[in-house]
């Protein structure tokens, strides 16, 4: 299968204040089918949350951008907001973080959906208020609210409103920051069952930033974990949770704990990274449990595993 | 445990510890019209401790003929008196000055005081003070003025508590929203927690919090106060016995100094008040700006991510 | 088993919501905590844990009920006679963004309590020995900074220090956890975990199944005001008996993709607190309720062998 979206060699970096440039995302590439759901872990801080900005071409004007996003085989960064604008909201959309309080209080959250599709003139009028009440059934809510305001809603309604404004000009890509932090565990997973039927039905393929690793595992068929401005690791869930390749990955998961399983939880001890420096070797080897004396100052080479499983590590045995 | 989860930074070279009057300085290159008004403020200020020292003459010294012309004697001319308008426009500085200063002051001890309590114990007691604040806003300022001046007689004295009354209630409504957020803090609640005085808490927590804030309104204030001070003096309501610029305007206009075109009499002191509530305003406001980034509207401007080709040495990624 | 150091009975929070409805946040919830102890009360947003924990440390009113500390019946005290009390008794706070004064310095923060509290000897040595104990060692590098020169997770050891330095015997943990980056957690925890093993009993609030199935003694699941399931954690996690337990745990997604779970997702939100349902409270909600649950109240009662209890009709 073609891919719907490719990132090669991304890149971004942000201006600060000082004269100095926070170098927040340092040239990542991984490709997405259509239907996959494909999750981006690691701690705050990694860029994940930036790399998925600038796939929507939403970077500040504080950021300039390097690279390509290929999407349907066109490179859309090629010219910048230019040749994004057309394709945002339309073919690439995003459910943000804290989406669900983003709603303006004093207008309708039907209106605040229709938004996209009178803007993009799909649709006005009665034709809009028709898609809009489809979207909403489409994420689980009666077409008939939609003239209630935000308040009377709760928060899993609103996240499902802010899914279905999501999906208003039919993308064919989802991004998904955080989109279940500061929801209950039950909510949780009614949104997480929804995002997984939806990519399941409409073919959409939908990238799922997080901090939560267990939430990939059960949500995603595979993930890239971003360490200092990298994918440090990226694979199918399965492989990334049973072999491994990075030690960033395994001592993520060590630190999490998990609901069943007995052994101790360990955190990673030190912090990211500062990336408005330039990184030497492996940017992980001060806080890794098993670094070589080559990872303080060679860059990490690639090891590949099956199925498109790749890593940077100086490691050579099973981690 | 002896783990860290950050690396840490020596202490010297994450803070250099600004002195006061570094970080005043850093201020007013960040916001010129702050320098602006504070320079022209310092001016005033000096002129109204040293003023008569340097004064040409006296305050109540005859000079020369009523309503004289501007000469190089008496560059700003004279007064219906024939006191020099230039020293009396010195002396006048420190009276309006005091008066703005105290006036201020007034309203933001009593104004601070009740919004701070008002906000922090909230509840009924709450109520029972912004109902009171409510009456106070809604006195006509002009009938209060006059009222209190007939009871009480003209004095600066009471000019100022008049300033006080009007003012008070602006600053206890600012107050006491501040305050209301800064008790919902977790740092105040952990004090409870501790069981803390509610005297400790609002000294040790609320207070320094709000502190800047309190410092830029009643800089603001002062501005106010002297307008007042001016209205109050040209309504004649001001104490007879000082010179203020107020009643400088006041006895120059009463005295027909209009009819006798001696716009000397009038004009010098309405230029200085003007010029010292807008020094007040630049600085208030400047200040203002800096407590409260909402106000800053810059991130709207409409500009775009840039392109940059990649680094020469890309990594295999 | 030794004497709980703190023991909760019936206690019952309301508080007006105007127009005459009241918001019933906590609705007869007992449990106890004994030395060295780690109990977790575990529990969706709205389900009252918060308000058991303020209602314990007196920060919230008791409308009925009983709070025992160390055999004394506080549940009346006056905030005078709570002082000794709160020496003993200590708060660690879910946000450490905000929990900390930022115009303190982290001595400022941590002495604080010793002023409040009058303890003038050795302050200084208290102070450092508090934030050695909390991990911040040596105390000398984070004791003259401010909160925003350091990390999160060093943020909360100030917290938790600020706690210890009185020498409590009794910590309630709101939230540890929850705004700390994954990799630092475990950390504060595992902190917790030894303070705990060195005698204190505490308290942790948490929405996190896993993390108290980790770190807990024993797990109260609360729902509505209401702790419908009590008991051991090993088993409350690998057995639960109540219907809400149940799907609960079933929805918690673990780390293994292969360990396929079959959740049971619950329709719907909690209910708001004003109008709680009759009978069982869960019953609206349970895959499982039958015609009784709409008009009998389950108590908690004991099931299964291992100490658990449970609040259900059907068991």
């Amino acid at each position: 299968m073609t891919p719907v979206l490719a990132i090669e060699g991304l890149h971004v970096w942000f201006e600060l204040p000082n004269h100095k440039e926070l170098h927040a995302v340092q040239g990542i590439s991984f490709a997405l089918e259509p239907g996959e759901r494909l999750g981006l872990v690691g701690e705050s801080g990694c860029g994940k949350t930036t790399a998925i900005l600038a796939m929507m071409g939403l970077l500040p004007p504080t950021a300039s951008a390097a690279g390509k996003i290929i999407l349907n085989g066109d490179d859309i960064l090629a010219g910048g907001d230019a040749t994004m604008r057309p394709h945002r909201w339309m073919d690439i959309s995003m459910v943000f973080q804290g989406a669900m309080n983003a709603f303006d209080p004093v207008k309708t959250i039907g209106s605040q959906i229709q938004e996209p599709i009178v803007k993009a003139k799909l649709a006005d009028g009665k034709a809009a208020r028709l898609r809009t009440a489809e979207l909403l059934e489409l994420v689980g809510i009666s077409g008939s609210r939609q003239d209630r305001y935000p308040h009377e809603f709760s928060g899993g309604m609103r996240q499902r409103a802010a899914i279905a404004m999501a999906l208003a000009c039919d993308p064919k890509v989802l991004l998904a920051d955080e989109p279940t932090t500061a929801l209950d565990v039950m909510v949780q997973a009614q949104i997480l069952e929804l995002l997984v039927q939806l990519t399941d039905d409409l073919g959409l393929a939908m990238i799922m930033v997080t901090h939560d690793l267990p939430l990939v595992s059960q949500v995603c068929t595979r993930a890239a974990v971003m360490y200092a401005g990298e994918i440090a690791e990226i694979g199918t869930t399965h492989a990334l949770y049973h072999e491994p390749l990075h030690p960033y990955t395994r001592m993520l998961f060590s630190a999490t704990p998990d609901l069943l399983a007995e052994q101790t939880v360990r955190s990673i001890p030190g912090a990211p990274p500062r990336l408005d420096q330039p990184l030497v070797g492996c940017p992980f080897q001060p806080r890794c449990d098993s670094a070589l004396t080559a990872c303080a100052s060679e860059a990490a080479p690639l090891r590949t595993g099956t199925d498109g499983h790749r890593a940077y590590c100086h490691l050579k045995e099973t981690v | 445990m002896s783990f860290i989860d950050a690396p840490m930074t020596p202490l010297d070279e994450v803070r250099k510890s600004p002195s006061r009057l570094r970080s005043l300085l850093s201020f007013l290159r960040k916001h010129p019209q702050a320098a602006i008004g504070f320079v022209i403020l310092m001016l005033f200020v000096f002129i109204a401790i040293f003023g008569p020292y340097f004064a040409p003459y006296g305050e109540r010294e005859q000079v020369g003929p009523i309503f004289g012309t501007p000469s190089s004697a008496h560059p700003l001319g004279l007064d219906d008196g024939g006191i020099d308008v230039l020293s009396l426009l010195i002396y006048g500085a420190r009276v309006t000055l005091i008066v703005g200063f105290a006036g201020a002051v007034v309203a933001m001890l009593v104004g601070g005081s009740i919004g701070i309590i008002s906000g922090y114990f909230g509840g009924k007691i709450d109520n029972a003070l912004m109902r009171t604040t409510d009456y106070f806003l809604v006195l006509p300022d002009l009938v209060l003025m006059i009222v209190v001046a007939s009871i009480w007689g003209r004095s600066l004295r009471n000019i100022i508590i008049i300033i006080g009354l009007i003012y008070w209630t602006f600053m206890a409504r600012l107050i006491r929203a501040q305050v209301k957020v800064v008790r919902e803090r977790a740092y105040v609640k952990r004090a409870q927690a501790l069981g803390a005085t509610h005297t400790r808490i609002i000294f040790r927590h609320v207070i320094p919090q709000i502190a800047p804030l309190l410092l830029a309104q009643t800089v603001l204030m002062v501005a106010l106060a002297i307008f007042l001070e001016t209205a109050i003096s040209f309504l004649g309501l001001g104490d007879p016995s000082v010179a203020s610029w107020g009643k400088m305007i006041e006895t120059a206009f009463s005295r027909s100094a209009i009819s006798y075109g001696a716009w000397w009499a009038i004009a010098p002191p309405g230029i200085a008040v003007a010029l010292v509530i807008m020094a007040f305003n630049m600085v208030g406001t400047a200040a203002e700006d800096s407590l409260n980034p909402r106000l800053r509207v810059s991130h709207l401007a409409r500009r775009h991510f840039r392109l940059r080709p990649l680094p020469d040495k890309e990594p295999p990624k | 088993m030794t004497e709980p150091l703190l023991q909760v009975d019936d206690l019952v929070v309301h508080y007006p919501a105007g127009r005459k409805r009241v918001v019933h946040a906590v609705d007869g919830v007992s449990l106890t905590v004994a030395p060295g102890e780690f109990v977790a009360l575990v529990g969706e947003s709205g389900c009252g844990k918060t308000t058991t924990a303020q209602a314990i440390m007196r920060m919230a009113k008791v409308t009925a009920g009983t709070i025992t500390y160390r055999g004394r019946d506080i549940t009346t005290f006056s905030q005078r006679e709570m002082r000794p009390i709160r020496h003993e008794m200590q708060l660690i706070f879910q946000d450490p963004y905000e929990s900390l004064d930022p115009r303190f310095r982290v001595r400022d923060t941590v002495i604080e309590p010793l002023q409040i509290h009058g303890v003038t000897d050795n302050r200084e040595e208290r102070v450092r020995a508090a934030l050695e104990r909390a991990g911040l060692t040596p105390a000398e590098l984070y004791i003259d900074r401010y909160p925003h020169e350091l990390s999160g997770g060093q943020r909360q050891r100030v917290s938790i220090a600020a706690s210890l330095v009185l020498e409590p015997t009794l910590l309630l943990a709101d939230e540890p956890v929850s705004m700390l980056d994954v990799s630092v957690r475990a950390g504060i925890l595992g902190l917790l975990d030894e303070l705990r093993k060195s005698g204190l009993g505490i308290l942790m609030i948490t929405h996190d199944l896993s993390t108290a199935a980790h770190y807990a003694d024993r797990i109260c699941v609360m729902y509505l005001g209401r702790v419908v399931e009590e008991g051991p954690a090993h088993e409350v996690i690998r057995n639960p008996q109540h219907p809400y337990t149940k799907a609960l745990v079933s929805v918690v997604p673990q780390s293994d993709p292969d360990r396929a779970t079959k959740p049971q997702i619950l329709q719907g939100e909690t209910p708001n607190p004003i109008n709680i349902p009759s009978g069982c409270r869960f019953h609206p909600r349970c895959p499982v309720a039958e015609a009784r649950c709409q008009s009998e109240d389950p108590q908690l009662r004991p099931v299964g062998g291992a100490g658990q209890q449970a609040a259900c009709l059907l068991i």
